[in-house]
């Protein structure tokens, strides 16, 4: 029997398997930032171990950094000591990090792939759930704790349970105005915010195919959202052409030979997976969210589904969600005002996504009752959006740009959506006060955020487009 | 470095019959910024449990004195979210050592797993039947073995089984940690980068 494109990769990890336990697995990549890194080097400083292999290890300070005047001291202490801790720990152990205010200093999961240091068919780990943006490259990616951080700097190693594989398959064309947000946040409407837990999934079909690299780390990205564990899609020409030339990428005799590896990275015909899931591109239409998990999310023409079409058991847990949101069973989505516009993230904080929505605002003003923040994925991302103008047409719509953070997606530093206002958000998760205190979030696509952005309201990108 | 031994424990449990508690409920990002594993359980569910001018909301389970004990009983797909694992820090410090749902989010289970705490995953009839004995009578005691791997509810002598990787439950039982195994096998790990850099 065939091998899906996972267990190739993780067979050609494993170092040892424990009876009845989990696999020992090699970790060729760990990306480390300041908020779930200090206790794991407290941990390895206690017991007296240095990094193992310092070289396979990366640091950048994301979480907990202001996005304004990033090149005077931290005002907040606690930021400022645990952003200064990385910077001493990376110092003592000799790993390489790009502190605040170093051009290639981002969102760990932006700097990644832009530093070429995400390859096909590595195994990488990172303190952070996001960590399956990888998988876009063919990578097995996946979020950890930090006792496992202390793990793998201690031993380059993890103990991990093999998941099982799902594969999830969608065909067909893309409707215009649908991206690969919509796509995803309509795959995780579909099988719930549980629905791939214990999975490993792999993305196939032309939908993932004819997206660009970009694109697919954004599905990626959002595995977790459905509780996978990571996800997916085979390496191709479009993999290779994004890779080659990064800072971190093979060269010369190296890159012939990567490449002859990398091309073998797909799933065999004959392979079995433990799901199969399979859905129809012209069933996807621009998507929001309503709810307080990426899971409740509906067409952006459609409406909040009534208490009577949920099984009886999710009721009490929808009406907390509505009554958290202010929303009601049934509501129609389009027309519901908004008070922020956030575009930045992990998932979709990159210069296409910047792109895409200077490319929609250029000309137009954002509504008066909107507040609109811009934050880069990175450094590297910010400074190609001034060479290619995007932050004068945002400027001149009147959105505030930010420097580069995970910002308002989890508002650990200063930008918080205050509480009871509604924020659309390109980011990732839309739970309770996730973007401040009694924050209200729905998730979307940046161009379905330019949309809001412009006319302060919930409306369908589609319908600006055509005029 | 041990993790905190677990074989047995009798205990009344606290009920928070929620779906899809996640990992932002259990301690909010702001809470993140210490350096050290210590003192987030007083953050634990800290925008439920606490008003905006820091005052306890008596509504919520953790400020009612009726309901105390060593047990969390969730809803369903518990830990969903980030990969904190101050999530799994903050209930071990607020004092839970066992946390009951019909389904847990891997990674919170995996964090759960190395910090001493138990997460025992039950059918959703027997969460059913935990939650109403608890709203029965709030001292309900329930009996986990992780030995034997059953979880009873004392009132009704009702027991069920559940599962646990065989490896984790003899490292709870003994208080082992990963690290110390796999630096047990680091022969291993060298011949392993030494044939791949071949």
């Amino acid at each position: 029997m065939g091998k899906t494109l996972f267990d190739k990769i993780w067979d050609a990890h494993v170092i040892d398997e424990i009876e009845g336990g989990p696999s020992v697995l090699y970790i060729d990549k760990h990306l480390i930032h300041e908020v779930t890194s200090p206790q794991a080097f407290n941990g390895i400083n206690k017991r007296g171990l240095k990094v193992r292999r310092p070289e396979r290890t990366v640091a950048t300070p994301d979480h907990n950094v202001p996005t304004i005047d990033q090149h005077l001291p931290i005002k907040d202490k606690l930021s400022k000591y645990q952003v200064d801790k990385l910077t001493e720990n990376c110092e003592q152990h000799g790993v390489e990090l790009y502190g605040l205010n170093h051009p290639y200093q981002g969102i760990v999961h932006v700097v990644g792939p832009q530093m070429g240091i995400t390859q096909p068919g590595m195994t990488m780990v990172c303190g952070d759930s996001h960590t399956s943006t990888h998988g876009a490259f063919g990578t097995i990616a996946f979020g950890i704790g930090t006792s496992e951080v202390e793990m793998v700097l201690a031993t380059q190693c993890i103990l991990q349970p093999k998941p099982k594989k799902m594969r999830i398959t969608v065909n067909g064309s893309l409707k215009n105005g649908v991206t690969s947000k919509d796509v995803i946040l309509y795959i995780i409407s579909e099988i719930s915010a549980s629905g791939a837990t214990g999975f490993f999934v792999e993305y196939a079909g032309e939908v993932f195919r004819s997206m660009s690299m970009e694109a697919r780390m954004t599905v990626c990205n959002m595995s977790i959202e459905m509780g996978a564990r990571g996800g997916l899609i085979a390496p191709d020409q479009k993999t290779f052409d994004y890779v080659e030339g990064r800072e971190y990428a093979p060269k010369g005799t190296d890159w012939d030979k990567a490449i002859a590896k990398w091309t073998k990275l797909n799933t065999d015909a004959d392979a079995v997976f433990d799901e199969e899931l399979k859905f129809d591109a012209a069933d996807i239409e621009p998507m929001i969210t309503y709810g307080t998990n990426p899971g409740m999310g509906v067409g952006i023409t459609g409406s909040i589904p009534s208490v009577g079409d949920i099984s009886s058991k999710e009721v009490p847990s929808f009406q907390k969600s509505l009554e958290y949101m202010g929303f009601k069973d049934g509501d129609v989505m389009i027309g519901k005002k908004v008070d922020y516009v956030f575009v930045g993230s992990c998932t979709n904080g990159r210069i296409e996504d910047l792109r895409s929505v200077a490319d929609f605002v250029k000309g137009k003003k954002k509504a008066d009752n909107i507040t609109a923040w811009i934050v880069p994925g990175s450094k590297q991302v910010e400074k190609q959006a001034i060479k290619e103008g995007i932050v004068d047409v945002l400027e001149e719509a009147g959105f505030k740009m930010r420097q580069p953070g995970c910002s308002a997606c989890l508002a650990m530093n200063d930008d918080k959506v205050p509480k009871g206002k509604y924020a659309v958000s390109t980011s990732n998760r839309n739970f309770e006060g996730r973007q401040g205190p009694g924050s209200r979030t729905l998730l979307a696509s940046p161009l379905t955020a330019a949309a809001v952005a412009i006319t302060g309201k919930i409306i369908d990108p589609r319908t600006i487009l055509q005029n | 470095m041990a993790i905190d031994k677990f074989r047995h424990t009798i205990s009344t449990a606290v009920p928070l019959p929620i779906e899809n508690v996640d990992t932002d409920q259990i301690i909010p990002a702001r809470f993140l910024k210490a350096t050290t594993r210590d003192g987030f359980g007083e953050n634990l569910f800290r925008d439920w449990r606490y008003d905006n001018s820091d005052q306890p909301i008596p509504d919520f389970v953790l400020n009612n004195p009726i309901y105390r004990g060593k047990i969390l009983v969730g809803g369903k797909n518990f830990g969903c979210g980030s990969s904190r694992e101050h999530a799994a820090w903050a209930v071990g410090d607020y004092g839970f050592k066992v946390v009951v749902s019909s389904f847990f989010a891997d990674i919170f289970k995996n964090n759960a797993l190395n910090n001493g705490i138990l997460p025992i995953t039950v059918s959703e009839d027997f969460l059913a039947q935990i939650f109403s004995e608890i709203e029965k009578d709030p001292d309900v005691k329930f009996e986990v073995n992780l030995e034997s791997q059953t979880f009873k509810i004392t009132s009704t002598a009702v027991e069920t089984d559940f599962d646990i990787n065989p490896y984790k439950k003899k490292c709870l039982l003994n208080g082992y940690d990963d690290i110390d195994y796999l630096l047990s096998i680091s022969d291993k790990i060298e011949t392993f980068e030494t044939a791949r850099a071949e």
